[in-house]
């Protein structure tokens, strides 16, 4: 079993992050959303951020629902606009942690325009984008991140809309630090996540993730752990190999690990130092 | 004075129209204790195209309901265009100022025609055509009275940069004076 | 005296109300005839603590506006017509959630890109029915500059005292032109600020069902809630228990409709003993205005109901008005819209018409007057 060879590290206390009573989570038997909580939550451990200071927003969609289940200060917005709630948010209250729990079709479609302006901001928060190819709540249409060729209850014939490279996008959008992680490799996860929220501006990371429920039964792909090993095996490479392999074994393949880091004005010090300096002299 | 009094500024974008609107809005009601409202209609453009400006004075405690032009009692035309477009509403022995190079067809009715090359004094005798609202403002002061050359003045210079005061107040004296000898042919 | 008045715009005066009344958070998106409010919050937030943004679009001013406010801090957007339309969903999501703001739409001629720079009142069922499902709905409408300063402050204390956003509707016409005004002294007008919770965070509801309207916390201060557009608990976490939706969906109606008396307000000129009643807003009731003292002047007992509050809107007034009347004459710069709330209020008790306009040009007085004329 792929699963068996991660190492499981020393017993960690989930709940003190979690609202226990708001449990069990709507995410289906397979889903990898769980797990991406878990390494994100190991991360903030690791970063001894406050419970008070810590602000999860999300828009709509199943990667959504995870601020109702963690207990900081939550907003659960509306399709693709948490971006600019959160905008408002750290703005208003640079104390505030920001963390934006969003999907693939959250964020690069409805919500793509956002996407842009706030990594082209600098604004300081982690973006994590849930990323499974399929709008799951709606019951699997495809998204702008589902392969050519692939299935979905609105590309019955084959999707022909080629996908978006999230990172590539947020890099290009100006976004600082940009990263490429999965459920799979889940301390590899936490470890992104931890250095993510030690980033200062606008901190991507997008998560490859499985939906077995729609993507996996209209493609043919049989099982929760057979998509895991897909992720392992066929799906990704990392970024500390990827020059060292050769191109056959690593051709069609994304790339895991921090993409991108740059130090760069992050927007709300520019705010005070820049504007408030210049409107109160 | 009447419950209202109507002055309307027109010529093309750019000529500064809405500012003279404003600052004969400041002259009546806050350089002087009458009450004004000021309002205009443009279009997209910044420059070029018609461009009217409004302004309703009244006594200190009338309140002026209606903002716009109803009957009006002086109005300014710096373009043909808007000579044509707007003097229909210059009521009976009502003031129509011109400028007399660009409006070559003068409107006719009963209303009082003043001619004077508002704009040919503001680029020859000041120097700068920017300021042919200025002038205007100080024509439309002398003849109609509404307001005081004090108001006005401070009004004006109320608006205008430092570096441009002795430039504005020059058009506004050569505004008034042109106007108090024209005034006399009326 | 003389010092403290000013020839202000209307959009000025509305920067200057919401500075008043404490505001610290703007975001918006350029748009004519309401930027003039962005351009003035841009200038004066960051000198006195507050922040400004400009965002990527309407619909992220909106939601920007809202996690603004969140945060604690008094917010404002501006627009017009077509961002209004763009900022419904989320205007919705803070009539559910119980976030107050205040949204200043300066109508402009439509439907569509329509007319930017004309005036215009045709916002004004969007104003209530913008956003979809049952909502509450405050919206109100200055028609004179110094107004315009006053019902801002008064949209921020409505917000902020109902837990509700609200919308300050006027027109290019109100919005553009400039009178003198007297800006108020600190202290000259009254200035609401929400409610905090002073419980244990523990036992924090944010829509606690005890109250008509629940105190509510800033984030990031030690109360950690959850704050969702689905229909949710008094603890903010959503619920499927219909029992729960129908309390919390009539509970944020009932805020509004057992205070009437406290959000309604209206303008009354030579109604005592009126024949023709006259029901206007924005520019329009200055023609209107005008038109009533021309008639009174002929004898012709002419009057006119001026609400500064349109939703919810005036019934009470304009059921009186319809008892003491033998018409009521509504124009309006649209096809059709609050005439018809009078007719439903006025429920055959007297005739009513409308006077519409929707060529960019402001209803004039001697088209109100012709009608008054008729009927006299």
């Amino acid at each position: 079993m792929a699963v068996a060879k991660q190492k499981l590290s020393v017993p960690f206390d989930y709940d003190k992050y979690l609202r226990k009573d708001k449990l069990p989570h709507i995410w289906c038997p397979g889903c990898g959303h769980g797990i991406v909580l878990k390494s994100l939550l190991r991360a903030i451990d690791n970063k001894e951020l406050s419970k008070n200071d810590l602000c999860m927003v999300s828009g709509i969609g199943c990667s959504s629902r995870t601020p109702g289940y963690v207990d900081f200060n939550t907003l659960h917005t509306i399709h693709g606009r948490a971006f600019s709630f959160a905008t408002g948010l750290k703005l208003a209250k640079p104390s505030l942690k920001m963390i934006i729990a969003t999907g693939d079709g959250d964020a690069m479609a409805i919500g793509g325009n956002h996407f842009i302006h706030t990594c082209r901001r600098n604004i300081d928060m982690l973006i994590i984008v849930y990323s499974n190819a399929i709008y799951g709540m709606t019951g699997g249409q495809f998204s702008p991140t589902t392969p050519i060729g692939s299935i979905a209850t609105t590309s019955r014939y084959g999707n022909v809309e080629p996908p978006f490279d999230i990172c590539e996008m947020a890099k290009a959008a100006g976004a600082t630090f940009v990263a490429r992680g999965t459920a799979y490799h889940t301390q590899e996860l936490e470890r992104t996540f931890t250095e993510a929220l030690g980033h200062k501006g606008t901190a991507v990371v997008e998560v490859i993730d499985s939906c077995p429920i729609y993507f996996g039964r209209m493609n043919k792909q049989r099982g929760a752990s057979e998509m895991m090993e897909n992720i392992e095996k066929n799906g990704t490479v990392s970024v500390k190999q990827v020059d060292k392999l050769p191109a056959e074994k690593t051709e069609g393949k994304l790339v895991r690990g921090i993409l991108h880091r740059v130090e760069k004005p992050e927007y709300c010090e520019q705010y005070d130092k820049l504007i408030v300096a210049k409107a109160t002299k | 004075m009447a419950d209202r009094y109507e002055i309307r500024f027109s010529g093309s974008g750019g000529q500064g129209m809405i500012l003279a609107g404003i600052i004969m809005a400041e002259a009546a009601s806050i350089f002087g204790d009458k009450n004004a409202a000021q309002s205009q209609s443009y279009g997209p453009e910044s420059r070029g195209g018609a461009s009217r400006a409004e302004v309703i004075i009244a006594d200190a405690g009338v309140d002026i309901d209606y903002p716009k032009a109803t009957a009006i009692d002086c109005m300014l035309a710096l373009t043909q265009t808007a000579c044509t477009s707007y003097y229909s509403d210059v009521k009976k022995d009502g003031i129509l100022l011109i400028d007399e190079d660009e409006v070559t067809d003068i409107p006719e009715g009963d209303f009082k025609v003043v001619k004077y090359p508002i704009l040919r004094a503001a680029r020859e005798d000041i120097g700068k055509s920017i300021v042919g609202n200025i002038i205007s403002l100080g024509m439309i002061t002398e003849l109609t009275g509404i307001v005081s050359r004090e108001e006005m003045e401070n009004a004006v210079l109320s608006r205008v940069p430092k570096p441009f005061l002795e430039l504005n107040k020059s058009a506004l004296t050569l505004g008034f004076e042109k106007a108090s000898a024209l005034k006399k042919e009326l | 005296m003389a010092a403290k008045k000013k020839l202000m715009q209307g959009n000025e005066a509305c920067a200057e109300g919401a500075l008043y009344a404490g505001c610290k958070f703007y975001a918006g998106y350029p748009i004519t005839p309401s930027t003039e409010v962005a351009e003035i919050m841009s200038v004066e937030l960051p000198k006195r603590g507050g922040k400004f943004i400009q965002m990527e679009d309407e619909i992220a001013s909106m939601a920007a506006t809202i996690g603004g406010s969140l945060a604690g801090l008094k917010s404002l957007t501006a627009t017009s017509g077509p961002g209004f339309s763009l900022k419904q969903e989320a205007l919705g999501y803070a009539c559910l959630t119980e976030v107050p703001c205040v949204v200043i739409n300066v109508m402009r001629g439509g439907p569509s890109t329509g007319y930017p720079t004309g005036p215009s009142q045709s916002d004004i069922m969007q104003a209530k029915w913008g956003t979809h499902g049952d909502h509450p709905a405050i919206a109100l409408t200055p028609a004179y500059v110094q107004e315009i300063l006053d019902e801002t402050v008064r949209a921020f204390n409505l917000s902020e005292k109902y837990r509700t956003p609200v919308v300050v509707l006027y027109d290019e016409i109100v919005g553009h032109m400039r009178e003198p005004i007297t800006i108020p002294e600190p202290g000259d007008l009254e200035v609401i600020d929400r409610a905090k919770p002073d419980c244990d965070p523990e036992d924090y509801k944010p829509y606690d069902d005890k109250h008509l309207i629940a105190p509510l916390a800033p984030f990031g201060e030690g109360y950690r809630f959850h704050v969702t557009g689905l229909n949710h608990k008094e603890d903010g976490f959503p619920t499927n228990d219909s029992e729960m939706i129908d309390i919390n969906n009539r509970r944020i109606m009932q805020k509004i409709d057992d205070n009437i008396d406290d959000i309604c307000k209206n303008d009354e000129s030579n109604l005592e003993d009126a024949e023709i009643g006259i029901f206007a807003v924005g520019s329009t009731s200055r023609s209107a205005k005008f038109s009533v003292n021309a008639a009174r002047k002929k004898s012709i007992k002419a009057g006119l109901l001026r609400p500064l509050t349109i939703w919810p809107f005036p019934d009470k007034a304009v059921g009186e008005l319809a008892e003491k009347c033998k018409v009521i004459i509504v124009p309006e710069l649209n096809l059709g819209q609050m005439v018809n709330e009078v007719k439903r209020v006025a429920a055959g008790r007297c005739e009513v018409v409308g006077i519409h306009r929707v060529d960019g040009e402001p209803i004039k007085p001697a088209q109100i007057t012709e009608l008054i004329e008729k009927y006299s």
